[in-house]
């Protein structure tokens, strides 16, 4: 949790205004259009399956370009220099072309309505029902948290009282939301993804020139915190001390396989984006198209994060009392005259609810279908459960409010919850992973690898690097170890309890593992997707290989 | 067997009734619109641009550049819609498909 230094204070004037407020009213108009769209809870949840490959694709990016995430990478940036950019060429984009090319196929095909819903028919309840309630209860945490990030940055930039904000977003949130269901959410993060391309690119075009350029910025950097401060790999040695407190193999297994593979293949808020894609080839091409911008947000968001530090050398410092978190806000009130400040405000403020925004909908769509349909009200109406959606989206922003008022005052707890969270995905993909490429996995080998997993590394991260039982440099370093601590005790215990219990009928198993379809699955392909433009593996392998180029320039 | 794939009909059923296809305008409307209309005002903040806010953006007219990149982005995304209007839904829903597409959402 970050608070914004005194001073940052955002000289905005009429015009910045009319663009912030004409945006709010066009979030709205999107949510009350898009409400005639809404007749089955199918298209409340997962937007009739309908939607063309390119939106589903950028609101899978922009789902994950929240502003916790923009300004928090823009920070890792000022505080770890190009270390940053193994969160998105090793941890993102192997991962968002696996989930494409290997896994798509199962969750697509088989025709689930969410991440859990797949546990439930490879494994059985138990592993659904834990699934299911903890990420209920982690989306509406975020969530709250979300927002309680947002009112302090709205209050330092613009002056609003913390709790204004919370309402107000929380409330157009919940509006747009309960109106268009997923559809308004995801029409809404292609909005934003362009707003915050309109917002960060002039800042970082400015902000290069004050500095020099590239050369002019590396240069600095170079003189003042060493060569492997702008350099990917310098110093990441086994045993050399580097200020991410990792070395190349954590950041290899631990982050670019463990914890991005676990976020990006398993977090239903993502998932979810191509689940809602118009046919098994759109949602393919769900991550992979995402994957391009990806791999060049670094260029918007962790360069401005250096170029702050060269600006304001005491960035991070107590002394200066300004925090890494501050960089953005700092370029924007430094370098940004009004009408351009007014599109980025927006930009920030449309990141915030657009992530607030994918929890919500990945929230109501998974407690409706995989907690109250699945084991409160069964069997009732297609209506019935569509209503339900409806309340439990407003109830889940309501309580996204209240964390976020809690929050305020437990601002630690938080951390250590989102911790905590953080680490139930990557057993998650474990259990996915094997469930399906090894039919002999059981049901009580999901269950209790999920919760082996997840155990372990919070005995890892909690007792064994917090009681400084064993030693690791810094809290993102014990977080790839814990990942892999996770990753390998959920793959033993899944394994070991599969040997000891009855394996699941196969025939039961049908579209679930890998060489097997489910019946009556057979799609035929859409028109135009034959091109070669739209196949999914040329694409996959592009990323791959356009990501490594990315490396080049930063290893040499 | 048939229990465990009950879900799949259900959601082929609801697929079949889903009026988004067919009901749901097009984002790149909204797009286009939004962006038109953020590039004329800031644009125009571009041209009346005071020597003030010059020296704070390193003597680049940033607004202009953006304004204008902003509002070119609009109308590509205006054009596209033209040239290219929304695939018709799935062959075959339960009623027939009106003849024209698209902007029954009405609003933008």
């Amino acid at each position: 949790m970050h608070c914004l230094a005194e001073g940052l204070r955002l000289p905005t004037n009429a015009l910045d205004y009319s663009i912030l407020i004409l945006y709010f009213v066009v979030v709205l108009g999107v949510g009350f259009a898009a409400r005639a769209s809404i007749k089955t809870s199918l298209d409340f949840f997962l937007s009739g399956r309908s939607l063309p490959a390119w939106v589903t694709g950028l609101a899978f990016v922009a789902a994950n370009l929240g502003a916790l995430e923009i300004l928090g990478m823009a920070a890792n940036g000022a505080q770890y220099g190009v270390y940053t950019v193994h969160w998105y060429w090793v941890g993102a984009i192997p991962a968002m072309v696996f989930l494409g090319l290997v896994m798509m196929p199962f969750y697509y095909g088989s025709k689930v309505r969410s991440v859990p819903e797949f546990l439930l028919h490879r494994y059985g309840p138990a592993s659904h029902l834990l699934s299911s309630i903890i990420f209920s209860v982690a989306s509406v945490l975020i969530a709250g948290v979300n927002l309680y990030a947002l009112a302090i940055v709205v209050e330092a930039l613009l002056g609003w009282p913390q709790w204004v904000a919370i309402v107000v977003a929380g409330l157009f949130v919940l509006v747009y939301i309960t109106l268009g269901g997923l559809s308004s959410a995801i029409y809404n993060e292609v909005l934003q993804f362009f707003v915050i391309l309109a917002a960060l690119i002039p800042l970082t075009v400015v902000g290069l020139k004050r500095v020099g350029g590239f050369g002019g910025l590396a240069d600095t950097l170079n003189d003042r915190y060493g060569e492997n401060f702008t350099s990917a790999w310098g110093g990441t040695g086994i045993g050399s001390v580097n200020p991410l407190g990792a070395n190349w193999l954590t950041i290899v297994l631990g982050l670019g396989f463990c914890l991005s593979f676990g976020y990006w293949t398993t977090n239903f808020a993502e998932v979810q984006r191509a689940l809602s894609a118009r046919n098994l080839s759109a949602a393919q091409r769900t991550p992979l198209i995402a994957a391009y911008p990806k791999m060049f947000i670094p260029l918007i968001v962790v360069v401005p994060g250096l170029i702050a530090l060269v600006i304001e050398p005491g960035l991070g410092s107590t002394k200066s009392g300004l925090q890494y978190n501050d960089a953005i806000p700092l370029l924007m009130r430094d370098l940004l005259p009004n009408g351009v400040l007014g599109v980025a405000v927006t930009g920030l403020l449309a990141a915030f609810m657009a992530g607030m925004a994918a929890n919500v909908s990945s929230f109501n769509t998974v407690f409706t279908n995989d907690i109250w349909a699945a084991y409160v009200r069964k069997g009732r109406s297609d209506e019935h459960y569509l209503l339900t959606g409806r309340v439990v989206t407003a109830v889940g922003v309501v309580c996204g409010m209240g964390t976020a008022v809690i929050a305020s005052s437990f601002s630690n707890i938080m951390n250590y919850l989102q911790t905590l969270f953080s680490f139930f995905n990557v057993p998650l993909f474990c259990v996915f992973i094997i469930g399906m490429f090894w039919r002999r996995a059981t049901a009580a080998a999901g269950f209790w690898g999920l919760l082996s997993g997840t155990v372990a590394a919070m005995i890892n991260y909690f007792w064994l690097y917090k009681a400084q039982v064993i030693s690791i440099p810094s809290d993102q370093g014990a977080n790839f170890v814990s990942a892999i601590v996770a990753f390998v005790a959920g793959g033993v215990v899944m394994v070991t309890v599969s040997l000891c219990t009855k394996p699941k009928p196969v025939e039961s198993l049908a579209g679930l593992v890998y060489g097997t379809t489910s019946p009556g699955m057979a799609e035929p392909p859409a028109v135009g997707d034959e091109a070669w433009y739209r196949r999914p593996a040329l694409l996959g392998w592009g990323a791959i290989v356009l990501a490594a180029l990315c490396y080049v320039p930063f290893s040499l | 067997m048939s229990d465990e794939y009950e879900y799949q009909h259900q959601v082929e059923e609801l697929e079949g009734k889903s009026a988004s296809a067919a009901r749901l305008f097009d984002v790149r409307r909204i797009i286009g619109g939004l962006f038109v209309i953020y590039g004329i005002m800031v644009t125009l903040a571009g041209i009346t641009v005071s020597d003030a806010d010059l020296k704070k953006a390193e003597n680049i007219n940033i607004n202009l550049w953006t304004g204008v990149c902003m509002l070119v982005l609009g109308l590509l995304f205006l054009l596209w819609l033209r040239l290219r209007p929304s695939a018709p839904p799935h062959p075959a829903p339960e009623p027939p498909t009106p003849p024209e597409e698209g902007p029954n959402a009405g609003g933008s």
